[in-house]
């Protein structure tokens, strides 16, 4: 950002010398010395002006003639009469900087000034950049004792080390810098030296002066021991950080495809597959957990295995149940004792009893692995971190694309900033300006044009039409809502009543009846959404993309709803006699969601994109491809992961079936967007868009998510006769009688178990907490508010100083052309004599 | 400083990765792209400058209606004629980079747009912007009437000093309240 014009002539940085501000390499400390300096010197270069200037003056009628033929006195009163009008006439758009014609010497200063030459001007950046790091050693130096400087030293600068700086008028501004750099942190001056909008020559020049000045102290120095040891463990960190950096970098997944898709159809598009991404490493992160604390242990220990064993057909695939069922997939199949490296021959036939049992005559205790205690803890560690990375994910999102000041600049910020520099194709990129154009006319009819005002009768019309709309929305989701809850029950009643033959192929298919009715409402209800949206016939993109992702959003939380009230009351509470181990079956049910979901995506794909771009080819005879919907997608994205979610308590491999599913869908949609679609012609706002769907993944997703978790975890009895926690009243319970049987063996850790018993059990903890957050909340926004005051009060301060900078170059072309007059005059009567 | 015939010295490595926003990935990918685009002859000499018609045949830039700004605005040679040695091809990417400070971005989108090299956006900048933004076939074209609308909108709204152009400060000021800029302020190699 440019400094502030700085008019105090008794500042230091004046008293430092000024240079020509014409110069390319001049520095800029103060504009009234520039005027004084014009003013005296006007005498002196105005005959050589006036020779070259003449015939140029003439031409172009710079100077209006007709005031330099009037006397002074009137001259000056009426000059600055019509500028006052000027001034004062406020409605004149145009200000009188531009309108008027100025003196070439003038504009020789007009372009010269600061503001105008930080834009260009070597030397503007470099002084520049000599206050930041002057302003950022004051920042890091701490403030000396009293006693350590001297009396005459300057109070604003006393006690920092800049006595030493060489207080002699000739050294440049340039050299000025390089001190300071050397005198910085190392950190702090790579990151200084980065970020110099210089080019890569000079800034290694500056570089290697610092570095130079800095070896030539540091040997004249004596330095102890410790801090060159400091030194160097400091640069081996930088070294290993750096690498460290590059290696993760060049681990970069994808990075060709991605760059292909955003050379085609820009950062829009990109985000969602960027979106994936993140999806994928969060199931990454998942998988890795449950697969090390729970899998491997379990999978080294097997249980003993009942005496049926089920023949592997193709059908486990799809149904998840039958010879899947009693795996490592499935919580069912979990042990709920610990796990010893056993040292007998028999497989361990006996049941070792849970907690108050006694344990084997084994030597390697070290050996010994609680079960049922790792499979609660493992779930809840790997849940609390999801939750903050998501939590930290979400407000980097959200302080990214939240601006404090609410100002309209639309049209400034769409010509500015609209141009996206990843585009290469020649196609996409003719699109591209041909959207712009469109959304620019479309910008401007919106700003210039007052708005129509619709009368009475047809706001009442648009009213009522919205209330349809919304009535349809409303009506279908709550029929299929109640579809789906019946539907489930006769489903469940059905499966209950074929469970004596498992190996049924017909019991065993209809378990996706359920699945597959589910998914066909996700995917055509938001076709009759659309519909709907079609009729109301919005005005603004925005508002239609966000009604849409509302109402898509309702049905899937509604749907979800649904579906984990039919698992977790009727399912778990039903009868327990027929169906022995109901996690594992919420578990399968939720693998065979997970993946009808993924094969109707593929439909869908195949259908919406493939098909419908032939139809609208061949039949419609449309120029244009169809255009890939990027919210709708990113919503069945968070849909699948708020399943995966899910069902990680009840099967602890979901995470793998999704990252599978995530990669083949990641090439699946590539090339379906590459042969099929075009980019959004609407504008998209990618980081507000993003921030969005990070929320969503956040609250509705991973919050619903913990909650059904939570639930499960505290109220739900679990199965008595399969999983890790048999036996017990609660799963919490496992917990719990950890911290008892730990206190039993050492009683000192009392205190640890009422703590535990205080924290987790008391729900006073959490409103506390939640008390404290809502307060932090408040007080962040009131500062906000704050900040928008002080941006307001800047901006009109900034509009005043622009008034004393147009009054001072008026004042400027005013004495210059005093100084002309007469001699003008001279030269008159010179040839008319 | 300069580049030596066909790679890059660990030393020159870690200085380049100091002095710009590149990784030693993306450094060395730069240098293999610079390299390809020389001919026999220039590849034995030190510190060669590429004219800007072959930097133009890059793909990621032969598209861009901002291209031959981008060549002018990073070029350090006296004839100012646009050609990049491996050097100004450097700045070039750390400043569209990924991990390119605001600051930085913003300051070149000012250069790039600064049709005139005076220091300020002007009418006859924002004219020539918009012609750039919107493409060259006339159909896309904006007429005479609806430009100069959008202009003094755009000097409405972004001149906050009233001296009818816009300054750095301003230009910044506008860009900070987009979010979307630092995004699409991107050309990855």
């Amino acid at each position: 950002m440019a400094q502030n014009v700085n008019f105090d002539l008794n500042h230091p940085l004046v008293e430092a010398g000024l240079e020509s501000p014409v110069d390319e390499e001049g520095v800029h400390d103060s504009f009234n010395q520039l005027i004084a300096e014009q003013s005296q010197n006007g005498g002196l270069s105005d005959a050589y002006e006036l020779q070259q200037l003449q015939r140029q003056l003439d031409e172009e009628g710079q100077d209006n003639v007709a005031y330099l033929s009037s006397p002074d006195h009137d001259f000056r009163d009426r000059r600055q009469g019509q500028r006052g009008d000027e001034w004062e006439d406020g409605e004149r758009q145009i200000d009188p900087l531009v309108g008027e014609r100025w003196s070439s010497a003038t504009l020789k200063i007009l372009s010269s000034m600061p503001s105008r030459t930080i834009g260009r001007s070597r030397g503007a950046i470099i002084s520049q950049y000599y206050n930041k790091t002057m302003q950022l050693r004051r920042r890091r130096q701490s403030r000396p004792a009293i006693r350590d400087f001297s009396h005459s030293a300057r109070p604003s600068i006393r006690g920092y080390g800049m006595e030493a700086d060489t207080p002699d008028a000739e050294v440049t501004k340039r050299e000025r810098l390089v001190n300071n750099l050397q005198n910085l942190s190392v950190s702090d001056r790579v990151r200084m030296l980065r970020g110099m909008p210089l080019s890569v020559a000079e800034k290694s020049e500056l570089r290697r002066l610092a570095l130079q000045k800095e070896r030539r102290t540091l040997s004249g120095k004596r330095i102890p021991c410790c801090s060159r040891l400091k030194y160097y463990i400091i640069i081996a960190v930088r070294q290993s950080w750096y690498s460290w950096l590059s290696f993760l970098h060049s681990l970069q997944l994808w990075q060709v495809a991605l760059k292909r898709v955003s050379g085609r159809f820009g950062t829009g598009v990109l985000s969602y597959f960027l979106f994936l991404k993140t999806l994928l490493f969060f199931n990454l992160f998942l998988f890795l957990v449950m697969g090390v604390f729970l899998v491997l242990p379990q999978a080294v220990h097997p249980p003993t295995l009942p005496a049926e064993k089920c023949i592997f057909t193709g059908l486990e695939l799809l149904t998840g149940a039958g010879s899947f069922s009693d795996t490592v997939m499935y919580y069912g199949h979990y042990s709920n004792y610990t796990l010893h490296r056993s040292c007998r021959d028999d497989g361990g036939g006996q049941n070792i009893s849970v907690f108050n049992g006694t344990r084997p005559d084994c030597v390697s205790k070290h050996l010994s692995y609680n079960m049922p205690l790792a499979y609660f803890f493992t779930i809840g560690v790997a849940f609390f971190i999801t939750c903050i990375i998501l939590v930290y994910s979400m407000s980097k999102s959200f302080g990214r694309s939240f601006r404090i000041d609410k100002s309209h600049s639309i049209l400034a910020m769409k010509v500015f900033c609209s141009w996206d520099f990843k585009v290469i194709k020649k196609t996409s990129v003719k699109l591209m300006s041909e959207n712009i154009c469109t959304q620019l006319k479309e910008l401007l009819a919106e700003v210039n044009h007052k708005r129509v005002k619709n009368t009475v009768g047809q706001r009442l019309w648009r009213l009522m039409v919205h209330g349809l709309a919304w009535a349809i929305c409303i009506a279908g989701t709550t029929a299929c809502v109640i579809s789906i809850y019946f539907f489930s029950g006769y489903m469940h009643e059905v499966w209950l009543g074929g469970l004596k033959n498992t190996q049924n192929i017909q019991n065993n298919l209809s378990l996706l009846a359920l699945p597959v009715v589910v998914s066909l409402i996700n995917l055509l209800l938001p076709g009759l959404f659309n519909l709907a949206a079609w009729m109301e016939d919005y005005q603004s993109p925005s508002v239609r993309t966000y009604v849409a992702i509302g109402r898509n959003l309702m049905l899937k939380v509604s749907v979800l709803g649904v579906l984990c009230y039919h698992w977790l009351d009727r399912v778990a509470a039903g009868p327990t006699l027929k169906m022995k181990c109901w996690e594992s079956f919420v578990g399968q049910e939720l693998y065979r969601f997970l993946l009808m979901d993924f094969i109707f995506t593929l439909l869908d794909t195949l259908l919406g994109e493939f098909l419908w771009r032939l139809f609208s080819e061949k039949v419609l005879k449309r120029r244009r491809k169809p255009v890939f919907d990027i919210a709708r997608n990113v919503l069945e994205l968070i849909y699948g992961q708020t399943l995966a979610w899910l069902g990680v308590l009840f099967t602890p491999l979901l995470p793998a079936v999704q990252i599978l599913k995530l990669l083949l869908l990641f090439y699946i949609k590539k090339s379906s967007v590459m042969m099929n679609c075009q980019a959004p012609s609407k504008p998209y706002r990618v980081s507000q868009m993003t921030t969005i769907f990070i929320t969503l993944l956040c609250f509705p997703s991973f919050l619903g998510v913990s909650v059904c978790v939570t639930y499960t975890m505290w109220s739900i009895s679990p199965s008595s006769s399969c999983g890790p926690f048999r036996g017990l009243q609660k799963m919490l319970q496992a917990g719990k009688r950890w911290v008892e049987q730990l206190e039993e063996d050492n009683p000192n850790l009392s205190v640890l178990a009422r703590a535990h018993s205080y924290l987790v059990e008391n729900p006073l903890f959490l409103f506390v907490g939640a008390g404290i957050f809502l307060i932090v909340i408040y007080f962040h926004s009131q500062v906000v508010d704050g900040q928008r005051k002080i941006i307001s009060l800047l901006q009109e301060q900034i509009k005043n100083e622009g008034d004393d900078k147009k009054f001072l170059i008026t004042r400027l072309q005013s004495i210059h052309e005093q100084k002309r007059t007469p001699a003008r005059r001279l030269t008159n009567q010179d040839s008319s004599c | 400083m300069g580049t030596t015939a066909s790679q890059l010295g660990k030393d020159l490595l870690s200085e380049y990765q100091e002095l710009t926003f590149l990784t030693k990935q993306e450094i060395l990918l730069a240098h293999k792209r610079f390299t390809e685009l020389l001919t026999k002859d220039e590849k034995d000499l030190p510190n060669t400058r590429i004219p800007m018609e072959r930097i133009l045949t890059l793909p990621e830039l032969k598209s861009n209606p901002f291209r031959k700004r981008i060549c002018h605005v990073f070029s350090t040679s006296e004839q100012k004629d646009g050609s990049l040695t491996f050097e100004d091809f450097l700045d070039l990417l750390s400043a569209f980079s990924d991990s390119a400070t605001l600051e930085i971005k913003s300051h070149y989108a000012f250069r790039i747009f600064d049709f005139d090299d005076d220091g300020t956006l002007d009418c006859g900048d924002l004219e020539k912007l918009v012609n750039c933004l919107t493409g060259e076939t006339d159909d896309t074209r904006l007429t005479p009437e609806e430009m100069r609308q959008l202009i003094s909108n755009i000097l409405e709204e972004s001149d906050i000093d009233k001296d009818g152009t816009v300054n750095l400060s301003e230009f910044q000021h506008v860009i900070s309240r987009s979010p979307d800029f630092v995004s699409s302020f991107k050309i990855v190699l």
